[in-house]
């Protein structure tokens, strides 16, 4: 059996991943990619949990992530498409007046 | 001895795949990576006896949400981006708060307390099968965040076709 | 291309687990046992595939008053084999602009995911490769992940007419797989199941062993889903020669090109399969055919795929707008109208 811990340490790296990603990249799509990653860490932790507990609520929650996931994401990348249409960029760092 | 290999495996898959996502330059590239990532993830997942949401993964997360971000990556058109920058130019600060935001993880680790053990055991998941489990329970005790969580996706979809219709000139 | 080589370490673990570990010989008859499975249906499809593309073009042409192939063979019956041999030897070409590995990996995951589905489909009463409980939404991942294939052949090639064609098959192939999954709701509620085994069990109940008649109007739409799906005239707008040229693989040529026209194939042959398990009953029938156990899903699928042929020689295309507002405001509506009615008499009954 594999033991818990292994299962939490993959979580963590997965979610460093996703911070640094999103910290460090300019493109905001690479950067929604990045919490899309956060968010599926957590549910690799969450899922674990639930194993080990022998309890379903774990699976709930992550059902509940995943369901919330898919509406940040559409409107995300909504707000991507109109801020697109004004700017005419993706780069987070060109994005830097409160006008239009 | 194969629980172990086979999640050693699956591990360094998908960081290894994660670390791809983060750092390709061609956007389109990194779905594609973000794709095979979440097929790890799903089997992860089946051997940790979530046979439904291993197949709730690859519907809603490779089939829907990384199909918008397909969609919208290559609306963009994004040509320039392979020849430009990828990273802010303090990338390093960002790597080390990432550094600093898992050593705080790990840290915590060693004082995590397990509860009681629950009642469904996998035994009991196998003989009612996952799906008839988890949508007892979600039916049940969880009806009122399940409703909740539909209006949530009402409202995105709303907010979505608000946000991203062309405006019309007034 | 690094997840191939995951994957063949993948199996090389599997494998490796398998001769080491106690009980070996149990493990490697099991194995066995399933490489045969496997080797039997593909074979079985494949050949069905091959000859599917035949009669398509016999069946439109008497339709239309032609003959269809003649010269190879009598009556071209060995044109699938002349029609394999020429694309297999064909050159294989790669636009100069192309983005190689995609462009490459493209057809393959379109196959993969066509055919990957049929690993859950039961034959005949005990005969499926894999017995899983969530064998329904098995398949419904698997053609969402045909998308891919269709979306990345199309933007890989770099070209006008293929990229269009390849956002507008996505477009539809996504659109239409909600109204698919929910006609399919309806069933999996009188069932009471995901495995397609069991849905099969629980169809002996009801006349003539079908869930055809409580389930008419799922049945409706899961059949204009799985014409959208599988991107089949009156949906054939991808590809509409016309306009597109060929859609999404019009730069593709040689084996990889027949490998796309096997997916597209491969993707009909399983949505007669599924419609055929979970309306019309799968391997059961009105009375028992002695030593062929599959007979009546034969029967049931072949009337399907000729449902298909019939519809091409007959119904013109449908335009882009139509299509999707045909999509989005019938069919789905109707599928939810479908899935309160199966409620409220399940709970009356």
């Amino acid at each position: 059996m594999v033991p818990l811990e292994w299962y939490i340490w993959l979580a963590t790296a997965v979610f460093a991943i996703g911070v640094a990603g999103f910290l460090t990249r300019r493109n905001i799509i690479i950067m929604f990619m990045s919490i899309e990653l956060m968010l599926n860490a957590v549910n690799i932790s969450l899922i674990s949990f639930s194993y080990y507990l022998q309890d379903l609520r774990g699976h709930i929650l992550s059902f509940f992530v995943i369901t919330v996931a898919a509406a940040e994401a559409a409107i995300g990348l909504a707000i991507i498409i109109s801020l697109f249409r004004n700017k005419a960029t993706v780069h987070a760092d060109e994005m830097n007046e409160m006008k239009g | 001895m194969l629980p172990q290999v086979l999640f050693l495996y699956f591990a360094f898959a998908i960081v290894a795949l994660s670390l791809a996502v983060i750092t390709r330059k061609n956007p389109v590239h990194s779905v594609i990576f973000m794709l095979v990532l979440f097929f790890h993830i799903a089997a992860l997942y089946l051997t940790l006896n979530a046979e439904f949401l291993a197949a709730i993964q690859i519907i809603v997360y490779a089939g829907a949400i990384l199909v918008l971000f397909l969609f919208v990556v290559l609306m963009l058109n994004l040509k320039e981006e392979v020849t430009e920058h990828r990273y802010i130019s303090l990338w390093a600060v960002g790597v080390l708060l990432s550094i600093a935001i898992s050593a705080i993880f790990l840290m915590t680790l060693s004082s995590i307390p397990l509860g009681a053990k629950g009642v469904f055991s996998p035994d009991v998941i196998a003989s009612e099968t996952h799906t008839v489990a988890l949508g007892k329970l979600l039916y049940t005790e969880f009806l009122y965040p399940f409703e909740i969580a539909s209006v949530i996706l009402l409202v995105a979809i709303v907010g979505a076709v608000v946000l991203a219709k062309k405006r019309l000139k007034s | 291309m690094d997840h191939i080589v995951t994957d063949i370490l993948e199996f090389i673990f599997l494998m490796w687990f398998a001769i080491f570990s106690a009980g070996t010989l149990d493990v490697l008859i099991n194995i066995g046992i399933i490489i045969l499975k496997i080797a039997a249906v593909v074979a079985v499809v494949m050949t069905h595939v091959a000859y599917a593309t035949y009669f398509e073009r016999k069946a439109i042409g008497h339709m239309q008053v032609r003959l269809g192939p003649m010269r190879v063979g009598p009556h071209g019956i060995l044109q699938p084999i002349a029609d394999f041999v020429k694309l297999f030897f064909k050159e294989d070409i790669i636009p100069a602009q192309a983005d190689k590995p995609l462009f490459y990996i493209a057809p393959v995951i379109a196959v993969f995911a066509a055919m990957s589905s049929l690993a859950v489909i039961p034959f005949f009463n005990g005969f499926v490769i894999a017995n899983l409980n969530i064998g329904l939404l098995f398949i419904l991942a698997m053609s969402s992940i045909g998308a891919y294939g269709i979306i990345m052949a199309g933007w890989s090639s770099n070209s006008k007419y293929s990229f269009l064609g390849g956002l507008r098959s996505s477009a539809q192939v996504i659109s239409y797989e909600i109204a698919m999954g929910l006609s399919l709701v309806g069933v999996v509620m009188m069932a009471g199941s995901l495995n397609l085994t069991d849905i099969v069990k629980a169809q002996q109940a009801y006349p003539l062993k079908m869930y055809i008649f409580p389930q008419f109007l799922g049945f409706f739409v899961f059949m204009v889903a799985a014409f959208a799906e599988t991107n089949r005239t009156p949906f054939d707008l991808p590809e509409a020669e016309s306009e597109l040229v060929a859609g999404y693989f019009v730069e593709y040529s040689g084996m990889r090109f027949a490998l796309f026209f096997a997916a597209e194939y491969i993707g009909m042959i399983l949505m007669a399969l599924l419609g055929a398990i979970c309306y019309l009953g799968g391997w059961n029938g009105p009375f028992q055919i002695p030593y062929i156990p599959f007979a009546w899903l034969l029967v049931k699928v072949y009337c399907i795929v000729f449902l298909f042929y019939w519809v091409r020689a007959t119904v013109p295309r449908y335009r882009y707008d139509q299509l999707m507002a045909l999509g989005w405001k019938i069919m789905i509506p109707l599928t939810l109208l479908n899935i309160v009615i199966t409620g409220v008499i399940k709970i009356l009954t």
